[in-house]
């Protein structure tokens, strides 16, 4: 009786090994790996890998992570930075990834891009995918999974990945075999590099609104942002990127400026100074004005960089030891990165010097 | 509640759990809870219609059974004061009462179910005659919901009324127990429609928790949904593209189609039952068999014996047996004999009552024509059969063939394409489109080329997974000839039966038709 005992335990427990072992070997297999096309997905899983050793951590979507270079940033000021940022990234999953980064670290300053203010509503699934999924595990990811989940979405696909990805089994590749077990960095301190140039030839047109106000959910948020950076004594500094498209509103700049003028918050709207920062719009942008490729993003973190050290005070952390082994490596990427997108845009650097 | 959705699998994982927990007496309590809680997830007025049916039908019975129990007591005090006349003649008129509180009980029901069911189409009809006859007339459709199940609910406890008429069953004093037989939650969504001395005594009766029932019921479960969401869910698009383009997909499409939809509405609907089944047997209660692989019927009679077959007998045992002897049947029989000659007036009862079941197995498939058709098509081809079988015999007398697999193949391929083909009135719901289509099929139209064929929104992958599922389905049905698969496998050893039933919950998992972007649709089914 007490050997049979013993063999449906070991039985059991080796069953539920060889469940655990199958599933999470087919959940690696079939989640998207993003290490090509489409990269953004992998960014915000990066950041763990991460020395946590940041004075400024940007938070926000794309106008953040393709317009500001954090290897710029070192080079020029010595500012340590990092970049929280993914696409359509939405307030209220850049309020959880502050919450997420004060699990590991403390930076003196968080950098906020109200773009997102304008949205009130979880937008596209994809998206939240492509910000959650590369969370580790804590209440800051549970409770940005609940914010952030469409009317189609359940929560047991964010625990199980493989419930929302078993459909890929027919679209698998040899990148997800390559990538199985480790990944590649695909960003620079959560910066998206893009070497090549499309000029901006139009802007659409601005279509007028019928309310202008921004939503209470989304001023909840920059308020619980607000709290947690004065609880942490971390300044929050409130940026709008310098990016034609999605259309900016005077209307949400006017409410934007009020907010940080009531609350003492240090607002830099770039795209308004970008005469300042010398974007040229047909040389600057890899998009036809919605993101900067290098050459913006370079200039726009200079005149960020300035601002940040000037009025908020951040450390130039060049000549310390400690930052410049961390920063040589990232650097040598860095350039390295930039070399193989001259080839793959077919882009000289005679043609780039002109 | 939809039966392939994360938050019925989570409920079902609760109500197993706590079943087997609870003690055994509170346990048909915490069933009914269950089924309340369940039926309220599909709307809270549909908790109405299944009440008021609860209600009216548990006062009738119990008035029909307290009428039985006077009547009996009465005989048996004045047993020797009556004369036989007397007696006879107190009975009638005791008979006579209850027949009345049936009738009450059935029309109250019945006549709910109508309402909700056929109240537009009739409009519609009205409407159509109305513009016939140049009226200008026009009336304005209700917005009515049918709610989930209302026809099984209320077929079951009208089986129910008329079984404790009949004297078969007593009637219950409980009404809450009463509740939990008319909506026990498994059965709600598509049946199979229960009888109450084979339901209820399950779900009242306190057992002990048995590993090998629960687990076969789970197993159950999970060849259910192998069966809805690997197949039937991944054939929807392609069925339902061809149906709604009939422009593009007429002539060798429709005969695609015909399969197509042979082997989706066998998937979804057994899929379906197969949930059920395998729930009420994780529960440790045993439902009718709905299905015995119907797609091997060598014709059409033996195909509706094994298909919806607690449907079938409902029909025959309810319907067709109570209109067979009722005085009109009998009138009717006796003037069509003198009239007609036994040879031919024998037959008239008998056709009218098929015609009648028929019409009304259609009409209950849905509110408009197509079924109504659809059911008298296959009356039609029922009773050909019959008259034809005389022929049969002749024709296997003088050969050689009755017996042998080919011919038996011939009378399976020959089944399935009957039963296809009417079921193209089921797929176009539109009668003169569904003639157009299935004479396209003669015609040179409907030319299969790679953008037409693309069209249909199945990948190569789709089609692969497709023919191993349905080749796996039919392997496991010729092994079920032979008995239970689910025993066969049981005897395994122990690394045999995990990794077959690990493999199974792998391919749902990962072949699936679920989650975003796939939206599992309805059990077809379920609008009934």
């Amino acid at each position: 009786m007490k050997a049979k005992t013993i063999k449906t335990i070991l039985r059991l427990t080796a069953s539920i090994i060889v469940v655990a072992f199958v599933l999470s070997f087919l959940t690696l297999l079939l989640k998207p790996k993003f290490m090509t096309g489409i990269t953004e997905g992998a960014m915000i899983a990066e950041f763990y890998k991460e020395e946590m050793c940041h004075d400024v951590v940007f938070v926000g979507d794309c106008e953040l992570y393709e317009n500001i270079s954090p290897i710029t940033l070192w080079e020029n000021y010595g500012i340590s930075s990092y970049i929280r940022g993914s696409a359509q990234q939405l307030i209220w999953q850049s309020y959880y990834l502050m919450e997420d980064t004060l699990r590991y670290e403390t930076p003196q300053v968080f950098v906020f891009n109200v773009l997102s203010m304008k949205y009130a509503e979880p937008q596209k699934e994809t998206y939240n995918r492509m910000t959650i999924d590369g969370m580790r595990w804590s209440m800051s990811k549970v409770n940005s999974i609940k914010a952030s989940m469409t009317e189609d979405e359940h929560f047991i696909d964010y625990v199980f990945p493989i419930l929302r990805f078993h459909s890929r089994w027919s679209e698998l590749t040899n990148e997800d075999l390559e990538y199985l077990f480790t990944k590649d960095k695909v960003a620079h301190n959560g910066y998206y590099m893009r070497v090549d140039t499309l000029p901006v030839t139009s802007i659409p047109e601005a279509r007028p609104l019928a309310d202008y106000a921004l939503s209470t959910n989304c001023w909840d948020y920059l308020n619980k942002m607000l709290s947690l950076c004065r609880k942490n004594n971390i300044e929050l500094v409130l940026v709008k990127a310098p990016s034609l498209f999605p259309i900016w509103y005077d209307e949400w700049e006017q409410q934007i400026e009020a907010y940080a003028s009531k609350n003492n918050l240090k607002y830099y709207n770039l795209l308004e100074d970008s005469d300042i920062i010398g974007i040229n719009w047909s040389t600057d942008t890899y998009d036809g004005g919605l993101h900067l490729n290098l050459s913006g993003a370079t200039k726009n973190s200079i005149y960020l960089g300035k601002l940040l050290q000037e009025e908020c005070g951040v450390s130039d952390h060049r000549g310390d030891p400690y930052y410049e082994s961390i920063w040589s490596s990232k650097i040598d990427f860095y350039y390295a990165s930039i070399e193989e997108q001259k080839i793959k845009y077919g882009i000289t650097d005679s043609k780039d010097d002109e | 509640m939809l039966f392939t959705s994360y938050s019925f699998i989570g409920f079902l994982a609760i109500v197993i759990l706590l079943y087997w927990l609870i003690p055994r007496k509170a346990r048909w309590v915490f069933l009914l809870a269950a089924s309340i809680c369940f039926y309220y997830q599909s709307g809270k007025t549909n908790l109405l219609y299944i009440l008021a049916t609860v209600v009216t039908t548990y006062i009738f019975t119990n008035l029909i059974d307290r009428n039985n129990t006077k009547e009996k007591e009465y005989i048996k005090a004045n047993k020797e004061s009556l004369s036989k006349e007397e007696r006879k003649a107190y009975k009638e008129k005791q008979k006579s009462k209850r027949q009345k509180l049936l009738v009450a009980s059935i029309l109250i029901n019945i006549g709910m179910l109508a309402v909700v069911k056929y109240t537009n189409f009739t409009i519609n009809n009205i409407n159509s005659v109305m513009r016939f006859f140049g009226s200008g007339a026009h009336l304005s459709f209700i917005d009515i919901v049918v709610p989930m199940g209302i026809s099984y609910y209320i077929f079951q406890t009208v089986g129910y009324s008329i079984d404790v008429y009949r004297g078969k069953s007593s009637a219950t004093k409980n009404i809450f127990k009463f509740a939990l037989f008319a909506s026990f939650f498994p059965q709600l969504v598509q049946g199979p429609i229960s009888r109450y001395d084979d339901l209820a005594p399950q779900l009242y009766e306190s057992r002990k928790f048995d590993w090998k029932v629960t687990s076969f019921g789970l197993q159950r479960i999970l060849w259910g949904f192998f069966k809805k969401l690997v197949v039937a869910d991944r054939l929807l698009t392609a069925v339902q593209t061809i149906i709604s383009k009939n422009d593009v997909y007429s002539g060798i499409y429709v005969l695609i189609g015909m399969l197509f939809y042979a082997i989706e509405l066998y998937c979804d609907f057994t899929g379906g039952i197969d949930i059920t089944i395998g729930t009420a047997e994780a529960l440790g209660i045993n439902l009718k068999e709905n299905f015995i692989r119907p797609y091997f019927s060598k014709t059409l009679k033996e195909f509706w014996n094994r298909w919806h077959i607690t449907m079938g007998t409902w029909f025959t045992d309810y319907i067709f047996y109570p209109l067979s002897v009722s005085k009109f049947m009998l009138n009717l029989s006796r003037s069509s004999r003198q009239k007609l000659g036994d040879k031919i007036g024998k037959r008239v009862p008998v056709y009218t009552a098929t015609i009648i079941v028929w019409f009304t197995t259609g009409i209950w498939h849905g509110s408009s024509w197509n079924f109504i058709v659809w059911g008298l098509g296959n009356c039609v081809v029922l009773l050909i059969s019959q008259e034809l079988e005389p022929f049969y015999k002749w024709f296997h007398s003088k050969t050689k063939v009755q017996g042998t697999r080919i011919w038996d193949a011939f009378r399976v391929c020959r089944t399935l394409l009957i039963v296809s083909t009417l079921r193209l009135l089921d797929c176009y719901r539109n009668v003169p489109l569904t003639f157009r289509m299935f004479a396209s099929i003669f015609k040179n139209s409907g030319e299969i080329t790679a953008k037409n064929w693309g069209a249909l929104g199945l990948t190569n992958f789709d089609y692969g997974v497709i023919i191993v599922a349905v080749i796996i389905i039919f392997v496991v049905s010729l092994i079920q000839r032979s008995g239970s698969v689910r025993e066969k496998i049981y005897k395994l050893p122990y690394w045999g039966k995990f990794c077959i039933w690990f493999g199974l919950f792998l391919i749902v998992l990962i072949f699936g038709q679920y989650g975003i972007g796939f939206s599992a649709s309805q059990f077809i089914y379920n609008q009934f």
